[in-house]
């Protein structure tokens, strides 16, 4: 990744400045001109007169979608090999790396010669995850991404927060099991 | 029976002084409620409350108010245990009923003749009204001191003592200010101050532009709110109401927004001509006249009012010694200077 620098001018203590009385209006200026043409777009759009920017820069969140960053580290996936196979050959790595020790796998045999071992249960207890992203960066097979672009992973009870690895591979839909009070 | 206790003019006056303290206060109030959240929101690129609604119509977030007088009215009034339970519900009413008072005592509108009489539109018509209105204002910083002391919490105390402070550096500025334009009008009724810029068809604010902005000034440290809201200090110190909850809360809430009310309403009277239209003769046209006046004086404090809140949401807060700097080194002195000015250009 390149540096680069973006040399920042520091503003300079004037007279000007120093009386405040002139800085105020200055101030007013530039909250007054958000305010009046906020207020003309806003009317714009509420007449339906396109062509005109929005008013505000606010999403509206659980009517409309989260707006997630391109490198935004959300819910884990697992991947799979082209032929299908679970890419993870259980090395543990990303449950050593884990600081918040959300990671359980146990490993088992693979049908691959090439392969020695693979998951047998690969589970991530998201209750628990800080989404650091380590796990990412520890795996060298690139079985595990963090861009599942899911963000609503909240539930009613602790073990409804565990994934499994069917789950993480987008074999099998969530199960959620909500409480006594709401089923 | 004499003529002032006549049934008529009882009721009038009472229904003169529920107009003011609760049509004119309270709604302005709740009103500069929603105009404090979606001004800010919309000078800052953002929406403002608009989740409120009834029937799932929501006007603009206009059910807002609404939804936190009943949030106010339904929480519990918590009183600390090492509080003084008597001065802890007597301080938010001090400082709103103050506050209530100088309401009633501005002048809505002049005199005008209906039905045959002549109706007052002042609900309290005093021929001293801004010297009781000033001292009612700092009345309103006993309230403040009070509760910070009645809470029994250290930070409850530390923002009563900024309070009083802040009294010190703007009250004096606060009366030192208006000396030019009381000179001019020769007169401390606020009904006379308005009729003399009817009179002579001018504005205070253009006999005494220097005094209009030290007083709005001045005016803004009244209120206690940005950039003076050093009693408050959120981010410091919760100040002097942090102990207060539910209703009483909202009765310290509402006093910052009635003072703001009659600060702009004092302005209005003194400097921004009060009732008058320019080049209408009010007065001799009964009732449209008393309506016109009445929406005349409340459209200009509803112009100080967006004002003072685009203030409220562009400066930062004071630092102590910054606001006595402020009161002491600039607001006073240029005070006198106007004086001085005045009585020289008056008797030139």
């Amino acid at each position: 990744m390149t540096v680069t620098i973006r040399p920042v001018s520091r503003p300079a203590r004037t007279f000007v400045t120093q009386v405040y009385v002139f800085e105020v209006w200055r101030g007013l200026a530039i909250t007054f001109r958000h305010l009046f043409v906020n207020l003309f777009r806003h009317t714009m759009s509420l007449l339906g007169i396109k062509g005109f920017a929005p008013g505000a820069v606010t999403i509206q969140y659980p009517e409309d979608p989260a707006v997630l960053g391109k490198r935004a580290r959300t819910r884990h996936r697992l991947l799979k090999r082209p032929d299908g196979a679970v890419r993870c050959t259980a090395c543990l790595l990303c449950e050593t790396v884990c600081p918040a020790k959300c990671i359980r796998i146990t490993a088992e045999d693979a049908p691959d010669p090439g392969i020695e071992k693979r998951a047998k249960t690969f589970d991530i207890d998201l209750g628990l995850c800080v989404f650091c992203g380590y796990c990412v960066e520890a795996c060298p097979v690139d079985a595990i991404h963090m861009d599942a672009n899911q963000v609503e992973i909240s539930s009613f009870h602790r073990k409804n927060m565990i994934w499994s690895m069917p789950e993480l591979l987008g074999d099998a839909p969530k199960r959620y099991d909500p409480p006594e009070s709401i089923r | 029976m004499s003529e002032a206790m006549a049934v008529e003019n009882v009721l009038f006056v009472v229904a003169k002084i529920l107009f003011a303290t609760i049509g004119v206060g309270l709604s302005i109030a709740g009103f500069l409620g929603w105009v404090e959240r979606k001004q800010s929101a919309v000078m800052q690129d953002r929406i403002g409350a608009n989740r409120a609604a009834i029937l799932g119509i929501n006007v603009l977030g206009l059910f807002h108010p609404i939804a936190d007088a009943i949030k106010m009215l339904t929480k519990e009034d918590f009183v600390p245990a090492g509080a003084h339970p008597f001065l802890h519900a007597l301080a938010p009413m001090i400082s709103l009923g103050s506050a209530m008072f100088c309401l009633a005592a501005m002048p809505y509108g002049g005199v005008i003749q209906y039905a045959g009489r002549a109706w007052d539109l002042q609900p309290i018509a005093l021929s001293e009204g801004l010297p009781l209105v000033l001292a009612a204002l700092a009345l309103g910083v006993h309230g403040i001191f009070m509760a910070g002391y009645a809470t029994g919490s250290n930070y409850g105390l530390l923002g009563a003592m900024r309070g009083a402070a802040q009294m010190i550096a703007y009250e004096v500025c606060l009366v030192s200010t208006l000396a030019g334009i009381l000179f001019i009008y020769g007169t401390l009724d606020l009904q006379a101050a308005v009729s003399w810029q009817a009179r002579h068809g001018v504005w205070g604010v253009f006999l005494q532009p220097l005094a209009f902005v030290l007083f709005l000034t001045a005016g803004a440290a009244v209120t206690k709110r940005a950039p003076f809201d050093l009693p408050e200090g959120e981010s410091e110190i919760v100040g002097y109401h942090v102990e207060y909850s539910g209703m009483k809360f909202g009765m310290f809430l509402m006093t910052d927004l009635f003072e703001s009310i009659v600060i702009c309403a004092l302005i209005t009277t003194l400097f921004l001509g009060g009732w008058t239209i320019p080049f209408m003769d009010l007065p001799a046209k009964g009732l449209l006249g008393g309506v016109l006046m009445v929406s005349s004086f409340i459209g200009k404090l509803m112009l100080l009012l967006f004002f003072l809140m685009q203030v409220r949401w562009t400066l930062p807060r004071f630092r102590f010694d910054q606001l006595l700097d402020l009161g002491w080194k600039n607001i006073l002195p240029l005070s006198l200077i106007n004086f001085v000015a005045t009585i020289w250009a008056a008797y030139l």
